[in-house]
């Protein structure tokens, strides 16, 4: 996974609240290997739909950042969502608030994630819509971004996902590490819950 | 003394790990399940080198991309899909974990049967890769969806890295009029906490229209607690739940059964355990809701109206065709779609046949089983002939139409009255239009080819 420190890149708003993750990328695209690339179905069905949608503005076309509106990735567990992000180059959407799954799914990409108040939101997406194309940084070192409408913005972020996202961790190779706790941990699970490991489905 | 703890404290204890001193816990995964869909983790896992750490305890079926015309094999044309259902066959059997694939009687959507086998069990912490997987905290287990990614981590090592979330009760009391269901209760729950309510954290049902309600009810609200945010949806255990239980094929028997009720009755909220936050709902003043938008917050009363036009609803009127101050009653659909992981139990089916015998589709109306064995349970209590006589579709059990990946779909611009979890923009189909009910209201809106008030259909049908 690739570090995230400070990136900066222009930001894209996008006023719609509950953005789920069928819109992001609809199920008949699910299927397809990842090694394909998911950025061609990144708001695809929507982007048709609906010919202002920021999306589909060229002024956006090097967009790297997402300042959406609450509960940005909410429904269906598809990772597929993150993919389709990280593929069309963003690294970073700010919102009031996220979809749980979608939450946990962007850090093990490399996507951050910034929780900003839904005042805050508000207030740099028309300051971005009055500066189509306007650029914002985000340093995830000092959690702090600055923004067209918010040059002194502050979030916070659980310290794992920071960690995680500024050294760029493989979770798994992290979790190995625990294995002894794990094994020691799975035979007394075994012993205590043993009716689990007895049934035969018969 | 210990503090009262909550059952989610509880089963989160019994699953702890290690904890890291930012508060991440290391929790171990009781079961895990596994679908079609599951492939892009099994390949990632394969990419890494790594194998299962637990196959005894993965348990699997194809149910997101199977067709519902035909569970044949020879009969899946599109060729993704094909590559994914193989994919997991040849996983169960290279790994070594189980998997009841196309053909066995133990089929079905994942949600069904892991309660439907006994799989699901209280106190268990369980994971699969897909949001509904909150559906199984109805028996009182830990149950929630992860990504690829976690998935994969979740199958090399059987653990998985989360924060505590905090606890949110819903106390549902008093008693829900005629024709008012489960899935009543949990579209007017998100309609008033709304569709990030629950966001953070894992919501515990109680009060006494949930504890009077079957486990299959019980299902349809933890399912559709993913629709309030929330990560996981809980019902403590009971005797209805442990009465659900018994006899299963993965319950446990004999002296097992005995020890599993005891540990399972240990697993309730303790007297005086504090929620982070409470909410409360009165049963008997619930109508039949229907969605009308593309949220499932955007749910109303049956003797609603479609709201006024404004900034906030004007791209939902016109993506879903209505117009401000339209009454519900007098929305037409154009097909009816009975199934999904919220209400395709034999339960759901029986309520919906209830309605089938009382008249005739006038739109296309398909009825998808949750699993094969509800499926084999209504044929033998003549249930698909009601639904034959109805006009209605009769099919093999799949997602099918909730998620539209097996070629059930809804056409551009078509309406759908479903009995599925979501109403997103697309979700059935591109351009679908879907309002979400029960499967009563939507076996009376196949009948009357509008959004219609299934308790004024029974009452009319009576009096006829």
């Amino acid at each position: 996974m690739t570090p995230f420190t400070t990136f900066t890149a222009p930001a894209v708003p996008l006023d719609r609240a509950n953005v789920d993750t069928d819109q992001i990328v609809p199920a008949r695209f699910l299927r397809r290997p990842r090694s394909e690339g998911y950025d061609s179905f990144f708001f695809t069905d929507l982007k048709q739909e609906q010919p202002d949608l920021p999306f589909n503005d060229p002024v956006y076309d090097t967009a790297g950042i997402i300042v959406a509106d609450r509960n940005f990735g909410c429904g269906s567990s598809r990772e597929q969502a993150v993919w389709a992000l990280t593929d069309s180059g963003f690294r970073c959407v700010l919102a009031p608030s996220f979809g749980d799954i979608f939450y946990n799914n962007a850090a093990k990409q490399g996507l951050l994630l910034v929780r900003v108040d839904a005042d805050t939101a508000a207030g740099i997406r028309d300051a971005l819509r009055a500066a189509p194309g306007a650029a914002m940084t985000v340093d995830l070192e000092a959690q702090t971004f600055a923004a067209p409408g918010c040059p002194d913005g502050r979030f916070e972020i659980e310290p794992a996902i920071r960690r995680r996202l500024l050294l760029g961790l493989d979770e798994i190779g992290m979790t190995l590490e625990h294995e002894a706790e794990i094994a020691a941990f799975e035979q007394g699970y075994r012993d205590r819950f043993d009716w689990l490991f007895r049934a035969t489905g018969a | 003394m210990t503090s009262p703890r909550t059952m989610l404290d509880k089963i989160w204890d019994a699953h702890e790990i290690t904890r890291d001193d930012e508060g991440s816990s290391l929790l171990f995964v009781g079961r895990h399940l596994a679908h079609d869909g599951s492939v892009h983790a099994f390949d990632f896992l394969q990419q890494r080198g790594l194998s299962p750490r637990c196959p005894d305890q993965i348990f699997a079926t194809p149910d997101h991309g199977v067709p519902t015309f035909s569970h044949k094999r020879a009969d899946i044309t599109d060729p993704q899909q094909a590559r994914v259902v193989d994919a997991l066959k040849a996983n169960a059997s290279r790994y070594g974990f189980r998997e009841f694939g196309l053909g066995d009687p133990r089929q079905g959507i994942v949600h069904v049967i892991g309660p439907e086998l006994g799989l699901t069990q209280p106190g268990l912490l369980m994971v699969c890769g897909d949001s509904h997987t909150s559906t199984h905290g109805a028996l009182g287990a830990l149950a929630f969806g992860i990504g690829a990614s976690d998935v994969c981590h979740v199958l090399a090592t059987q653990t998985i890295w989360q924060r505590r979330p905090r606890t949110m009760r819903i106390t549902v009391d008093g008693q829900p009029g005629p024709g008012v269901t489960s899935k009543d209760v949990i579209l007017a729950i998100i309609a008033q906490i709304g569709a990030n309510g629950g966001q953070g954290h894992v919501i515990e049902y109680g009060g006494s229209a949930i504890r009077a309600m079957s486990v299959e009810a019980r299902l349809t609200v933890c399912n559709m607690s993913i629709e309030a945010g929330a990560r996981a949806g809980m019902v403590a255990p009971d005797d209805t739940t442990f009465a659900y239980l018994k006899g299963r094929a993965f319950a446990p028997q004999g002296a097992d059964w005995d020890r599993a009720v005891a540990y399972w009755k240990t697993l309730p909220s303790d007297p005086g355990a504090t929620h982070d936050r409470e909410v409360r709902l009165d049963a008997a003043a619930l109508e039949p809701m229907v969605t009308w938008g593309n949220s499932p917050e955007e749910a109303l009363p049956i003797s609603g109206r479609v709201p006024p036009r404004d900034s906030a609803t004007a791209g939902t009127l016109d993506y879903m065709g209505l117009a401000p101050g339209t009454r519900l009653t007098d929305v037409p659909v154009d097909q009816v779609f009975i199934g999904s992981c919220t209400n395709s139990r034999i339960e759901d089916l029986r309520a919906a046949a209830a309605v089938a015998r009382r008249g005739r589709a006038v739109v296309p109306t398909l009825v998808s089983p949750g699993s094969t064995a509800v499926k084999l349970m209504a044929e033998a209590e003549g249930l698909d002939q009601v639904f034959r006589a109805a006009g209605f579709d009769w099919r093999e059990s799949g997602c099918s139409m909730c998620v539209g990946m097996n070629g059930d779909l809804v056409a551009e611009g078509k309406r759908c009255a479903s009995t599925s979890n979501r109403n997103f923009r697309g979700r059935q189909g591109k351009g679908s239009r879907t309002h979400l009910m029960s499967p009563a209201m939507a076996a009376a809106a196949a009948l009357t080819g509008r959004i219609t008030d299934v308790r004024e259909l029974l009452a009319h049908e009576v009096t006829a």
